[in-house]
């Protein structure tokens, strides 16, 4: 498995597999197939892949940890980035055919439609995460500060989960189990970030000398 | 009155009972099944292309009316498979597939409460009230899509009339039929709405020319997914104000709830006229999308019947009843 995951080449069926549900939607909508709403089904496609891949980058972390698989790693960028290709194409289904491609219409909607609001904010939220996903970003910020930029994906899966709720009329059971995912992930973190404080606590008074060096 | 009825067109237009309806029983009764379906269904496809074969028989001779816009009609494939009717699941594709073996005959409307006559009325009876007509309305969904649909049918106020509302009767209340052996996603928790669904008008909403009962769509009887047997159809309120597959009216004298008052009671009020200036508390309802269209236009007050219907409201604040 370790060998498998440390594979040179293995990025690229991942990468394409990632592909398949953008290259489904290409298909569709050249054999006229996206239904009866073409617009909507464009977005809500697009969004679905967009928490989907949300999720599927903060899996990454907990996986490693709990599967000891730290190659996982390699894999987390191309998700994230993945995530991002996919909240674009979400946007600009929503700017070009909901907005006639007009930024001030585009305004106004999202100052006034809280629903709008959240979705497009989960949406800003991850460019500076795309734009700083390249090794010489993690260099210039360093590792620390990269990280706390970084953990913006957690507001940004949020934003994208109460958007998809505040969204549907009343069946929330699709929006509910996203939530219950991205809710699962993160309270993984918090309970992750609380055993590593108490052991950090407890260890410091003796090992205080030996953990500065290490680091 | 504007209606211009061919009083010459009588039952005896519309296609017999046992043909109308259940088209796929009849189909296994004459020992249809399996590969010879599929050559069945060939067979009548070619007889009426394009059209799925369980939706039923034509009607003809239906007269024309001044009601009806101009407006390019929605395809028929869009208009069957794209339908909210969350008895049959809440996805917009999903009626269409899980209502193919719902039955609807045989099939009795009950007409109840404050009448001088309340009866029971067969789909064979309601057929026979009136000569039909086909009446091509827009239809604006309150989630901001639309559609133009030549409905078939007449105005409920000639079932009204027949029943007699006594001076009590203030509003009407509809009632969907509800079986949860025939419609396993029909539950609150999966749809998020009570069930069985109701509706309600106000008496004078009801008895206005334009409320329609509609029987049919597209020269045929009305497909399952979009409300068989009988519907009701209300062009200038939004579509979850048009109830499907009525089998109660009850005339009462208090404003009766309404399924999504119930759920909601702050997005969806109980008069839900379309209104461009009055937004969802979510959304904007200053445009829809017609169904085909890429882009957005504007919609228009009370659904482009503003004419028809501004009277009913004449001194109303529709900000606030909404």
């Amino acid at each position: 498995m370790h060998s498998f995951l440390s594979n040179k080449w293995i990025k690229v069926p991942i990468f394409l597999l990632c592909l398949v549900p953008f290259g489904l939607l290409v298909w569709r909508a050249l054999t006229g197939n996206l239904g009866p709403n073409p617009v909507e089904t464009l977005q809500h496609t697009t969004g679905d892949w967009i928490l989907r891949f949300l999720i599927f980058t903060l899996c990454i972390t907990p996986l490693r940890k709990l599967l000891k698989l730290p190659e996982l790693i390699r894999f987390r960028r191309m998700l994230g980035l993945f995530a991002f290709f996919y909240a674009c194409l979400h946007f600009l289904t929503y700017l070009g055919p909901d907005q006639n491609f007009s930024l001030a219409a585009m305004s106004k909607d999202v100052a006034k439609r809280p629903f709008v609001t959240v979705g497009f904010t989960a949406f800003v939220l991850l460019i500076p995460l795309a734009l700083t996903s390249t090794a010489g970003w993690i260099r210039r910020l360093g590792g620390r500060r990269w990280q706390m930029l970084h953990r913006l994906i957690y507001i940004s899966a949020v934003c994208g989960v109460i958007h998809y709720y505040w969204l549907v009329k009343s069946a929330v059971l699709r929006p509910l189990a996203y939530g219950a995912i991205v809710g699962v992930l993160l309270l993984w973190r918090l309970g992750d970030w609380l055993i590593r404080r108490g052991r950090t606590v407890a260890v410091a008074p003796k090992t205080q000398r030996a953990s500065a060096n290490s680091q | 009155m504007l209606l211009q009825r061919k009083p010459e067109l009588t039952y005896a237009d519309v296609t017999p009972k046992d043909v109308y309806f259940n088209r796929r029983k009849f189909l296994k009764a004459m020992g249809i099944t399996g590969v010879a379906a599929l050559a069945g269904r060939n067979l009548l496809n070619l007889a009426s292309p394009s059209r799925d074969v369980y939706a039923a028989t034509k009607f003809t001779g239906l007269s024309k009316s001044p009601f009806s816009t101009t407006e390019k009609e929605t395809s028929y494939q869009d208009a069957t498979h794209y339908n909210n009717f969350y008895e049959f699941g809440v996805e917009k594709d999903q009626p269409a597939k899980n209502s193919q073996n719902f039955r609807t005959s045989p099939w009795t409307v009950s007409v109840e409460g404050e009448v001088t006559t309340k009866r029971k009325f067969t789909m064979d009876e309601i057929l026979k009230l009136a000569p039909l007509e086909e009446r091509i309305y827009r239809h604006r969904c309150v989630e901001g899509w639309s559609i133009v649909v030549p409905w078939i049918g007449f105005s409920f106020s000639i079932l009204a009339k027949l029943v007699e509302p006594t001076p009590k009767a203030k509003f009407v209340a509809f009632e969907s039929f509800w079986d949860l052996g025939q419609m396993p996603k029909a539950r609150p928790e999966l749809a998020g709405i009570e069930f069985p669904y109701v509706e309600g008008l106000r008496l004078d909403e009801a008895m206005h020319p334009l409320t329609l009962l509609s029987v049919g769509m597209y020269g045929e009887s009305l497909p399952n997914q979009d409300g068989a047997p009988v519907r009701m159809v209300i062009p200038w309120k939004y579509g979850f104000k048009s109830i499907k597959s009525i089998i109660k009216i009850k005339f009462v004298s208090k404003e009766p709830p309404t399924t999504w008052n119930l759920s909601n009671s702050r997005e969806y009020g109980f008069y839900s006229n379309v209104n461009p200036s009055v937004d969802h508390p979510r959304w904007s309802q200053a445009t829809e999308r017609r169904l085909g269209d890429i882009f957005r236009h504007k919609t228009l007050m009370f659904n482009g019947y503003q004419d028809q219907v501004a009277s009913l409201y004449t001194g109303m604040d529709l900000k606030k009843y909404y």
